[in-house]
């Protein structure tokens, strides 16, 4: 018989780590809501948003609420899902919203021929703030409005540059 | 003072089963209804709106986008940013697909995709090849009504 008190030991045991376990389970579940959902930080990096971002690669705070509510502007910095990579994150800046017109040189660093085109319904243009080395609608033509996921916030890494991006 | 706690304890039980619903949700799988019969026979095969077929929508396959020719997905639509649809895949990457008038060749990162019902289907041929990033999931069983359950193979 003297197993059947080890096995009410261990009844109070188990049920004060179900206990814990649902707690930390529910922490997840909040942290994932609110990296999904609200707010998160990402670190970007690459030559492409030159000057804006830094080339070694910055931490930014992104929200995840405007694109929901179809509040993506002109001259917002969005996370955008890769067109040509869904594993990727790209950040870049929107220059037109649906409807617009818009021209852009074919090549930046030879001659001046100029490509117009007019930004098809449901999606929107994104291009890097550094011509010469940014991958962007210019390459990949116009992007579903849907594969944005998030607006840039405020950049909080490094320290000397903290604040508002513009 | 009673009746505050109980609406405080139901309040947070309720925001808690939010939360983690939304995270089962997103990240294992989810339950949605088949609207419209662009996927007959597979989905919906009558016109009857009262008997929408309910289906499984994986989401483990979002972590790295391995896809397949021949899943039914469900994705956000390239042209209506509110709308959704779920329809098959039958173009990978790199792959050649030939419409009405010639041939077209999937582009990286993209897919074709295609009802199961050509006559009444708003498809890749309408709108061409969508972003793999637009895909939401991919179903893999029939869950209602009880007499269609069944699993999508392929």
């Amino acid at each position: 018989m003297r197993w059947l008190r080890y096995l009410n030991q261990w009844r109070g045991t188990a049920k004060e780590a179900l206990e814990q376990v649902s707690i930390v389970a529910k922490f997840l579940c909040l942290i994932h809501v609110t990296d999904r959902y609200i707010i998160s930080s990402t670190h970007v990096q690459g030559p492409s948003m030159l000057p804006t971002l830094n080339l070694t690669g910055d931490v930014i705070l992104a929200e995840h609420l405007s694109h929901r509510f179809g509040k993506i502007g002109l001259g917002d910095i969005v996370l955008v899902r890769s067109p040509t990579d869904p594993t990727r994150m790209v950040t870049k800046r929107v220059l037109g919203l649906e409807g617009h017109r818009l021209s852009f040189s074919a090549d930046p660093l030879v001659g001046d021929s100029s490509i117009s085109v007019v930004v098809p319904k449901g999606h929107v243009w994104i291009q890097g703030d550094n011509l010469y080395a940014s991958t962007d609608s210019r390459n990949f033509g116009p992007v579903p409005y849907n594969l944005i996921e998030g607006k840039a916030l405020l950049r909080v890494w490094p320290p000397r540059f903290f604040g508002s991006l513009r | 003072m009673g009746i505050q706690t109980l609406i405080w304890q139901v309040t947070k039980k309720a925001f808690t089963g939010g939360i983690i619903g939304l995270t089962i949700s997103d990240r294992f799988c989810s339950v949605v209804p088949v609207r419209g019969d662009s996927m007959s026979p597979t989905f919906n095969p009558q016109r009857d709106s009262y008997l929408d077929d309910y289906v499984l929508v994986d989401k483990f396959c979002l972590k790295d986008y391995k896809f397949a020719r021949g899943d039914v997905v469900v994705f956000s639509s390239p042209s209506h940013y509110k709308e959704r649809y779920i329809k098959r895949i039958v173009g990978m990457p790199g792959e050649w697909i030939s419409s009405t008038e010639d041939v077209i060749r999937v582009p990286e990162g993209h897919c074709w995709v295609e009802g199961d019902n050509k006559a009444s289907s708003l498809d890749s041929r309408t709108f061409g090849p969508i972003p793999l990033g637009l895909i939401g999931g991919r179903v893999t069983r029939v869950v209602w009504p009880p007499q269609r359950l069944s699993k999508i193979g392929g």
